[in-house]
């Protein structure tokens, strides 16, 4: 048995030269995906993992683009929950509301719509899915000469004069100059805006649910269209909802641009429509406080973080299923 | 048509009910684009009335004109900007479908060391914004010294994790057999990955080339932060430039004009879609994060 032991022991010694060894060999055989995939990578890389990382980075520092980064711990984090009056007088809440707005409720709104399209016999459904997604492809720019002839302050604004005309109003509002409508404005249009790729992958997870799901449902005992959302249409495209809900996220955090391009200044009438990605641009670009900027936005992204784990518990499947 | 009308006929009461309705909200959320298309064909009489008209009376090119002989005289001229963005959509398009397809060719079908940890690393940038680190993005592009270049305009949108994860979601429905079947035969990888793999992701490449020409289209990041020199930039800054009250632009005589540059924006789009509506579709279908 002794000789036995000497050789099975001896290749446990060489454990790690070996698959070092072998790893190498590996990696050399695997050459072709690496090859296939460094484009890619390099890239991500270079303009997602690194500014991210150096975000990280600098919003520990005080930095003005011009002197060397200075170290200065958390002195930034100390600040923006201490210090800055405009961040939790107005880009916290007006966030927070435009998020909730933009987000579940312009999600379940999207699913319902999807929904109700997809009730519609298939030759209609691409006309009217058409429309409906349209107005996503205009891109937020474009679509800035619709919203301010919109919302114009004068008599010749269409919001006006529909509203004059039945007699609503007695004078004209200035729609995009009153702090008091300006976030809600905003929530509209993103809303209305925001039928894109999420919308999209919504409508095509109705087509993946087995129809016999239905079938069977109806025998156990579902007794409207309600209960069959809930019970068998939501369960199967769990996948789709899920990356729909993140292209949601992705699309309220992208949001800030929208003050801008209804006010046509940097900072929307009395911070009225500031969001926290305006307080970036706002640090970045017009202050050159770069270091503050980039910690306010890895506060953005740490946000964003949490609300993907969210959805992923709400809709990630679980073990299993 | 005939087939629509057929349909239609079948429905039940309820069923056209639920069409009229939807066709009233489709409809009521399309107004924007009708008012797009109407303001850019209005001659300047008719985009000050009151009260306000919606659909053109007159149809004109006037603005179309005026948008490109209004830069004419500027420093540098409209069809500059055309160029670049032009430019830049067909150089981006074709480097994000193959780098995007290649990687996700090679993370769909082949086993290799941290494939695992590429792919969650991808799944985690899914909810990544470019908007929120533009200073950072900037630095990177500095030190790389491609400022004022194309490159500066294409490289950031290669990074596009959404792009990969569509692909590769499309791409894990290909049989493995199909791939086997090939090598055996004796193809290459190189010839699997052009004459298999390429031809039946297309539906896939299709929906990528959609998101990737709206975003590239419309993107002004690059523009406003990378680009210092005026030569560079792309028409999607141009019309900010035109909108925006404070720079410059003249908001009254302007607004035909934007409306005309807008409607230049959006037709590309449309025209895309349209064309690959059905293929988007089909990816879509596989969109599902598991």
């Amino acid at each position: 048995m002794k000789p036995n032991l000497t050789t099975t022991k001896r290749p446990m010694r060489m454990m790690p030269a070996i698959s070092i060894q072998k790893m190498l060999s590996a990696l050399w055989r695997q050459r072709l995906s690496y090859i296939f995939l460094a484009p890619f990578l390099i890239c991500f890389t270079l303009f997602i993992l690194v500014p991210v990382f150096m975000a990280m980075f600098m919003s520990f520092t005080s930095y003005d683009g011009f002197h060397m980064p200075r170290f200065v711990g958390f002195d930034n984090f100390i600040s923006l929950i201490t210090q800055d009056q405009i961040f939790m007088k107005y880009a916290l809440p007006n966030t927070i509301k435009f998020a909730f707005f933009v987000g579940p409720v312009g999600y379940v709104l999207t699913f319902f719509l999807a929904w109700l399209i997809y009730q519609l016999p298939k030759s209609v459904r691409d006309i009217v899915a058409l429309a409906i997604y349209a107005p996503s492809m205009v891109g937020g720019l474009a679509l800035t000469v619709v919203w301010q002839a919109a919302f114009s302050g004068d008599y010749v604004g269409y919001l006006n004069h529909f509203l004059l005309k039945f007699g609503f109003i007695k004078a004209p509002i200035l729609w995009l100059q009153t702090p008091d409508y300006f976030l809600d404005i905003m929530i509209v249009v993103t809303v209305w805006m925001g039928f894109n790729v999420g919308f999209l992958a919504m409508l095509a997870g109705f087509d993946t649910v087995n129809r016999e799901l239905y079938e069977a449902g109806r025998i156990d005992g579902i007794a409207n269209r309600l209960q069959e959302i809930f019970y068998i249409t939501v369960p199967s495209m769990k996948p789709q909802m899920l990356f729909s809900s993140v292209m949601a996220i992705v699309g309220t955090l992208k949001a800030g641009a929208i003050s801008t391009q209804l006010s046509g200044a940097p900072i929307s009438p009395q911070y009225s429509g500031h969001l926290i990605l305006n307080h970036v641009d706002d640090y970045a670009f017009l202050r050159y406080e770069l270091g503050y900027a980039s910690m306010v936005s890895v506060v953005l992204l740490v946000i964003s973080y949490f609300a993907m784990k969210l959805s992923y518990r709400l809709f990630g499947q679980k073990e299993g299923e | 048509m005939g087939a629509i009308i057929y349909q239609i006929k079948r429905m039940s009461w309820s069923e056209i009910v639920l069409l009229i309705s939807l066709v009233l909200v489709a409809a009521f959320l399309f107004l924007p684009i009708l008012f797009i298309f109407n303001h850019a064909f209005k001659p300047f009489s008719e985009l000050f009335n009151y009260p306000p008209t919606f659909i053109v009376r007159q149809p004109t090119f006037q603005n179309f004109n005026d948008l490109i002989m209004k830069t004419a005289t500027g420093a540098v001229p409209f069809t500059r900007y055309m160029f670049n963005s032009l430019i830049v959509v067909v150089c981006t398009l074709f480097a994000v479908i193959f780098t995007s397809l290649m990687a996700a060719y090679v993370l769909s079908k082949h086993k290799f060391y941290f494939k695992s940890l590429v792919m969650a690393i991808i799944m985690l940038a899914l909810m990544y914004a470019p908007e929120t680190v533009g200073i950072p993005r900037y630095l990177v592009i500095s030190w790389l010294n491609i400022n004022n270049t194309y490159l500066g305009h294409i490289l950031p949108f290669i990074a596009s994790p959404v792009a990969v994860f569509l692909m590769k979601q499309f791409i894990d429905q290909i049989p493995n057999d199909l791939i086997e079947a090939a090598k055996i035969d004796g193809a290459t990888e190189l010839r699997i990955f052009a004459r298999l793999v390429l031809p039946l992701a297309f539906p896939a490449v299709a929906t990528i080339s959609i998101i990737t020409i709206q975003a590239v289209w419309g993107d002004t990041q690059a523009s406003t932060l990378f680009m210092q020199d005026e030569t560079m930039k792309t028409l999607p800054y141009y019309i900010t430039t035109l909108t925006s009250a404070g720079a410059g632009g003249n908001t009254i005589a302007g607004q035909g004009i934007a409306a005309a540059a807008g409607l230049l924006m959006f037709l590309p789009n449309l025209i895309i879609f349209l064309l690959f509506q059905k293929r988007m579709m089909e990816t879509m279908v596989h969109s599902g994060v598991k």
